[in-house]
């Protein structure tokens, strides 16, 4: 005795099919919303309380980076400059312009300006600014093209990944040490080659092999070991 | 001379199904517990108290949830405490269902035909109690997922190198395969129901549980290779779920767990307290449901004789624990072997003992193998016993390890104790229902057995 019509038998091995492309695809989605801006925020102008160009201060005016994160070199944290900072120049030029008021206020009232955080690390990751620096790390490996960034955004998905596809193969992204702060630094190439202690160096997989020495590199075990990060 | 003694022999064994049945007896008596017994009190009591102690486990992980397992007594030196006895205690008891319809199965064992539905049953019941304990006792179940091979944004594997993670393929792989093998052989059970059932939303259930099944010969074709086939690959299941487990600890260098001893005689203490557990079953089960002519004194006995034989492997672990201990020469272990006869655990390593290798020596009378109440009485003892086995391996190492600045003591909390009656609750609730719902004994095997099935084919 059969309670279903012939005509299920079609429907009951289709949903085996079905089964597998809904679950694969939910799946894909859900990979696919992870490593969204929907989640990591990567690439979102986020507002500010100023609307702060970083590319007119650096590309038009040519302001060196450790000009406001002094302490980028020295420590974990690369800082966030003072509104003294900004008044070293904002006292002179600009001074009744309508969109600095809440900086002459933040002098006038000694309260810092509330800026919101662009580039975010969990706070069960370990990270070190200075480091990355001494080591010929360039900012625009990790922060991007911040000379033309009219409004601030987070350039990398900051995800694990992200970090790991450097620490796995930290020779393809190492530069000259002087080169570190050089927002337009490129690779070198046989047109443009890099001088280092006299040599001279046409490609990044021979460029990154001697620097990778002369800086004395940890081992990518070493830095890809868990509590290199998460400490 | 040689004819008696074959005459009384075959006297002597009880039957494995009681002489009188027909298909159409057997069918009307497993199908009407399902379809026509009207649900009696003592079920629903029965069943009440289940689902209570269900509903307080889980209150107990929801306050586990929200405040973590600091509410549990584990603390270090011991990290592992009731979570892990009760994951390896629930997966051993598990075993003996896969044993029971997939060895047996290929060693052609008859009378295996009338318990192995209810033990496979068992062995997912004690699968899903098992797997609530390392899925809880992460400290953040909600990333439980990442013990899994995914592509993920983290770039990262689990670590294949650990027994924990083998620990998940093999208990995620065994749950799989029984759940496949349970439900192929509903399937033409399913069929009888659907035929059988006057409701309309039963017809349709069981219906759609049933695949279609009309019992042509084709039919069976399949039906029997695709159960050989499952059977074939349940088999080296029940040999290798309960190794990986024993790794979890083997693999470690603690003393009384880097032993090279613990596959083997886990997979005889899994087989053991499953035997157990699945007398517990029985036994109550043939009474309430009169199933006697169907789950005979033939059953008790053979199940008697697996403990007694899979005890006496666990006595050996045992002994040869011991004797290393004493032997081996290395310091940590004869420190451990003072522990567990002397330690501040020392009691609960000689109820171990007593319950394991003491008590069930009983079984080698015939009497007590075929009496009920006491064969669930020894079951009981058993399973108790092969409790204690697991607290002893995991506290009285954990507790007492290598510097003794680091030794410790370990007390349940009162969630610990909530935690494990609870999967006790889940598994009897499921039982409860699955006795309700569905064939508890295989009505098709059950008729292979009969006089009927027997066709003398002409040649």
């Amino acid at each position: 005795m059969q309670i279903f019509p012939r005509s299920s038998n079609a429907i009951s091995k289709a949903s085996i099919v079905g089964v597998i492309v809904i679950v694969a695809t939910l799946f894909w989605f859900l990979m696919q919303l992870q490593g969204s801006p929907y989640v990591t925020w990567q690439g979102v102008r986020k507002a500010q309380p100023i609307p702060f160009s970083h590319q007119h201060h650096v590309t038009g005016l040519g302001i060196d980076c450790r000009y406001c994160h002094t302490s980028v070199e020295t420590s974990s944290f690369a800082g966030i400059p003072p509104t003294k900072t900004c008044m070293n120049c904002h006292s002179q030029i600009w001074t009744n312009a309508q969109m600095l008021e809440p900086v002459r206020a933040s002098y006038r009232s000694g309260e810092s300006i509330q800026w919101t955080r662009v580039n975010q690390l969990p706070d069960f990751v370990y990270f070190n600014h200075s480091i990355h620096i001494v080591k010929g790390i360039g900012c625009n490996d990790c922060h991007g093209p911040v000379d033309q960034m009219p409004l601030m955004y987070q350039a990398g998905s900051l995800q694990m990944q992200w970090c790991l596809d450097c620490h796995r193969d930290p020779e393809k992204h190492i530069r000259p040490r002087d080169q570190v702060f050089n927002m337009r630094y490129e690779q070198p190439s046989s047109s443009a080659p890099v001088q280092i202690d006299g040599v001279s160096y046409s490609d990044q997989e021979s460029l990154g092999a001697a620097l990778t020495k002369k800086y004395q590199l940890r081992t990518v075990q070493d830095i890809t070991s868990c509590n290199t990060c998460h400490r | 001379m040689a004819d008696h003694l074959k005459q009384s022999a075959v006297v002597e064994r009880a039957p494995v199904i009681e002489p009188g049945h027909s298909f159409a007896t057997v069918t009307d008596k497993i199908s009407s517990i399902v379809l026509t017994r009207p649900t009696t009190n003592g079920w629903i009591f029965g069943f009440a108290v289940s689902f209570l102690a269900t509903m307080m486990m889980l209150f107990a992980l929801g306050v586990l949830f929200l405040k973590g397992v600091g509410i549990w007594g584990i603390n270090i030196p011991i990290g592992w405490g009731f979570a892990i006895v009760n994951f390896v205690w629930w997966i051993g008891i598990g075993h003996a269902g896969t044993l029971i319809s997939a060895i047996l199965l290929l060693l052609r064992q008859s009378w295996r035909n009338s318990i192995n539905r209810f033990a496979e049953a068992m062995t997912l019941f004690a699968v899903a109690c098992a797997g609530v304990f390392p899925g809880v006792h992460t400290g953040r179940p909600w990333l439980d997922y990442w013990m899994f091979p995914y592509p993920n944004t983290m770039n990262y594997w689990p670590q294949f190198r650990s027994p924990l993670i083998w620990d998940v393929f093999a208990v995620s792989t065994y749950f799989t395969v029984s759940l496949l093998f349970w439900f192929i052989g509903l399937i033409p059970d399913f069929g009888t129901l659907r035929d059988r059932a006057h409701n309309k939303y039963a017809q349709m259930i069981y219906g759609l549980l049933s695949m279609g099944w009309r019992g042509s010969a084709r039919h069976w074709a399949r039906y029997e290779m695709a159960y050989l086939l499952l059977a074939g690959l349940a088999t080296p299941l029940v040999l290798s779920v309960h190794t990986v487990v024993s790794f979890d600890f083997a693999v470690g260098i603690v003393p009384g767990w880097h032993t090279t001893i613990f596959p083997p005689y886990f997979v005889a203490g899994a087989i053991y307290s499953g035997f157990a557990m699945v007398l517990m079953l029985a036994i109550p089960i043939r009474k309430i449901y009169n199933l006697e002519d169907f789950i005979t004194d033939r059953h008790l006995q053979n199940s008697a004789k697996v403990m007694l034989a899979t005890g006496w492997i666990v006595a050996y672990g045992y002994a040869i624990e011991a004797f290393t201990g004493w032997y081996g020469g290395n310091r940590y272990d004869a420190g451990l072997l003072y522990n567990r006869l002397h330690g501040p655990y020392a009691f609960w390593y000689y109820m171990l003992l007593l319950c394991n290798i003491g008590i069930p020596q009983l079984l080698w009378f015939r009497k007590m193998r075929t009496h009920p109440v006491f064969l669930f009485l020894i079951s009981f003892v058993i399973l108790v016993g092969m409790w204690l086995e697991r607290f002893v391996i995991i506290v009285i190492s954990l507790t007492r390890d290598f510097v003794p600045s680091s030794f410790g003591m370990y007390y349940p909390t009162k969630w610990d104790w909530m935690t494990y009656i609870g999967t006790i609750g889940m598994f009897l609730t499921a039982m409860f229902l699955f006795v309700r719902i569905l064939p508890m004994i295989s009505i098709f095997e059950i008729r292979q057995l009969l006089p009927e099935a027997k066709v003398e084919g002409k040649h």
